[in-house]
């Protein structure tokens, strides 16, 4: 049923037999605790204030063309929103249900159809909105990327299918660095992680035709991550 | 290409590389491209507070991975299936083929949707696909790009490098019907209009792996278009075909070698989508495959596993760095190969997988210049592997002829007067050589056919030094 299962796992266990020789300096692997990995110290620093992580957030932010905002409440966001609705003449904007979202989606123009898709959806009808809002599990300051899984963010196809991805957060929700991301996820789901998990780096893109960045090549054109106290 | 040859791949290469190196505007083009990416990746990697301990972490991670591979491997399949997952292990392409041409069948499938899997091209699972009747797309630009030009990946990391705008667009212009544009953007729209209609019909996505998460039972991968993410989203089954090599032990293990990847391979400081699958969708979940299927494929992994000397082949993260600072892939390309893994990592591996008579010619493929080995984020020694190719290659099967050159080299370094006659004969015989120069009884007909030979000196040092002593005295 499971193919050759046995006799690759014989092949590997024979081929062990003989230990490789390291062609790098064993560091203490055994010696370190999930919280405190081993390598943390020798990728891009960050910073110890969150002040500092935001204007990191910020600064990469810049650099991917991902558009970053500070709001003073959830109605600025809204209103932030709304503005982007009228420049881009939005019609319709899929999204899920949460706390964070749900304070932000009352406040949204009542021209603007609210597509919710927490219990399903049509493949056309998520095609034909012209933005995905979701909410996110973290923000990760040392790349400028959006956590997001299955539970967070409307399950797998919501942040990628439209062609404008808005992301609200709390300030709460900034990280430091990917390990706090993975330890978050860790903390929050004791094992029962959710089926998909993605840290999102900037809208969609793609350098493929001569190496000359083009965004939005099957995912999101844009990405809009507002950030709320 | 070496796809319709019947010529043995070393002739076939020494021909295709010359040809190849010859094309003065497509190495242009390759050097134009890879200066961006050696700009990129100098920034990128100077964030780092550290690089070179970085690479040293990276480096015992996949060390710990690849020499417990079946102790992993078995973590990896208990908590994958625990989840819902299906785990298949082959052997080799025909068993991997087999598994999901059946799986198409068994599922009434009829359109396919594929994200970029150097692994699918490996085991050639695109003809098989379209030769039961399925509809395969490639969904990644590149490889798009590729399949509508009937032609292999360039590069593993960037297929379509050698094409120019004005070559893809006269291409969507002919096989997709599109509007005359050289503008990559527009080309780039034109590519995701067409694609979404696949997307949205497809009933199967086939993808490939970046890593194997051990401890969490997981399947990653890494993109920038977002296609990898629609694979994994919108059909009904997902099947990951993986590399047994690709494990990690922990999902904490990827914070390092997500950025690293990104660093090494394009310069930047992380990939648009690193993404982590764990079954398919779960109780309670919106969307995802009803069916996740994870193929776990040997096809020679273990033979490179078996030798301990070059093991850490098997590490191989496959950003493509050492292509992108490889003298050689620069001159002769990506084609000129010939094999599924391009540049200094694939002369090293393509030997084991596919036979190292047939492949050793591949080992010579490099100035040893050790460039491939700094570039390396996880510390392969790549360059003596090459030579260790090589050794082997000669310990296994001796050439005759250079046997023989050997031999008498070493008799006449054994007397003093033959050495000292050879010496004397080289200037006359090079008087001789404009005779036979260029033609076949030219012995030195590969080093003349490009360049001058040197003068021997009409005076040797011998000559020379007791001449020089002679004159003080």
């Amino acid at each position: 049923m499971s193919g050759d299962r046995e006799p690759i796992l014989a092949r590997i266990a024979e081929a062990l037999r003989a230990p490789a020789p390291r062609h790098h300096e064993p560091h203490s692997h055994e010696n370190h605790s999930a919280a405190s990995v081993p390598f943390r110290e020798w990728l891009p620093p960050v910073g110890e204030d969150p002040q500092e992580q935001i204007a990191l957030f910020a600064r990469l932010s810049e650099m991917l063309r991902t558009e970053f905002r500070e709001c003073g409440s959830p109605e600025d966001a809204a209103g932030h929103i709304a503005a982007l609705a009228r420049e881009g003449q939005w019609k319709r904007i899929a999204l899920h249900s949460g706390d964070l979202i749900d304070s932000v989606a009352a406040k949204l123009p009542e021209s603007l159809e609210l597509l919710r898709i927490d219990n399903g959806y049509e493949k056309d009808a998520m095609e034909s909105a012209d933005a995905g809002f979701t909410e996110c599990e973290s923000l990760v300051a040392q790349t400028g990327s959006v956590c997001v899984t299955s539970p967070s963010s409307g399950g797998r196809v919501l942040s990628v299918f439209p062609p404008h991805h808005i992301v609200i957060a709390s300030r709460g929700q900034m990280l430091p660095d990917l390990s706090a991301g993975y330890e978050h996820l860790a903390v929050k789901y004791q094992g029962r992680y959710p089926s998909f998990i993605s840290f999102i780096t900037g809208p969609s893109r793609t350098g493929d035709i001569e190496r000359i960045l083009v965004l939005g090549a099957h995912g999101p054109k844009r990405l809009t991550v507002l950030l709320v106290p | 290409m070496s796809s319709t040859a019947a010529l043995p791949p070393g002739v076939q290469f020494q021909t295709d590389a010359d040809r190849t190196t010859a094309d003065e505007p497509r190495r242009a083009a390759v050097r134009n491209a890879l200066g961006n990416y050696k700009a990129a990746r100098g920034k990128t990697e100077n964030a780092f507070a550290s690089w070179q301990h970085a690479r040293e972490a990276a480096a015992e991670i996949k060390y710990e991975g690849v020499n417990h591979l079946d102790r992993y491997l078995r973590e990896f399949e208990e908590k994958f299936t625990a989840r819902g997952g299906k785990v298949h292990w082959a052997s080799n392409g025909a068993q991997a083929r087999e598994y999901i041409l059946n799986l198409a069948r068994e599922k009434g499938v009829k359109s396919i949707v594929k994200s970029k899997a150097m692994t699918g091209e490996e085991i050639h699972l695109n003809p098989a696909l379209e030769k039961e009747g399925y509809e395969v797309i490639e969904s990644d630009l590149g490889e798009l790009i590729q399949q509508l030009m009937h032609e292999p990946p360039y590069h593993f990391v960037f297929p379509c490098m050698h094409l120019k705008r004005e070559e893809i667009g006269e291409l969507f212009e002919r096989e997709l019907g599109a509007a005359r544009t050289n503008n990559p953007e527009e080309l780039t729209m034109i590519a995701r209009r067409f694609l979404r209609r696949h997307f949205a019909n497809a009933d199967m996505g086939i993808s490939g792996g970046n890593f194997i998460v051990a401890e969490t039972g997981m399947i990653s991968i890494t993109e920038n278009e977002g296609n990898a993410r629609l694979t994994a989203g919108l059909p009904k089954v997902h099947v990951a075909l993986v590399g047994i090599e690709k494990i990690v032990p922990k999902l904490s293990d990827l914070a390092l070698l997500l950025p690293m990847l990104a660093t090494a391979g394009t310069g930047q400081h992380l990939t648009g989508y690193n993404s982590m699958y764990g079954g398919p969708r779960q109780p309670g979940e919106i969307d995802g495959p009803d069916e996740f299927h994870v193929v776990l494929l040997d096809n020679h992994r273990t033979r490179l596993l078996a030798d301990a000397e070059q093991r850490d082949a098997l590490h191989c993260i496959r950003c493509g760095a050492c292509l992108n600072v490889c003298p050689i892939f620069k001159n002769i390309g990506g084609h000129a190969y010939g094999t599924t893994y391009q540049g200094p990592i694939g002369s090293v591996i393509t030997p084991h997988f596919r036979g190292l008579q047939d492949w050793k010619h591949l080992s010579g493929a490099s100035s040893l210049c050790g460039a491939c080995t700094e570039a390396c984020p996880v510390k392969i020694d790549i360059h003596h592997h090459l030579l260790q190719n090589r050794r082997n290659a000669v310990a296994e099967k001796k050439v005759w002829w250079e046997r023989l050159i050997w031999a008498g080299y070493t008799w006449m370094m054994k007397r003093q007067w033959a050495y000292l006659m050879a010496a004397r004969l080289a200037p006359l015989a090079q008087k001789l050589h404009p005779l036979v120069l260029g033609t076949a009884l030219d012995p030195m007909r590969s080093w003349t056919a490009t360049r001058d030979f040197p003068e021997a000196a009409p005076q040797s040092f011998h000559d020379w030094w007791r001449i020089r002593k002679a004159a003080q005295k």
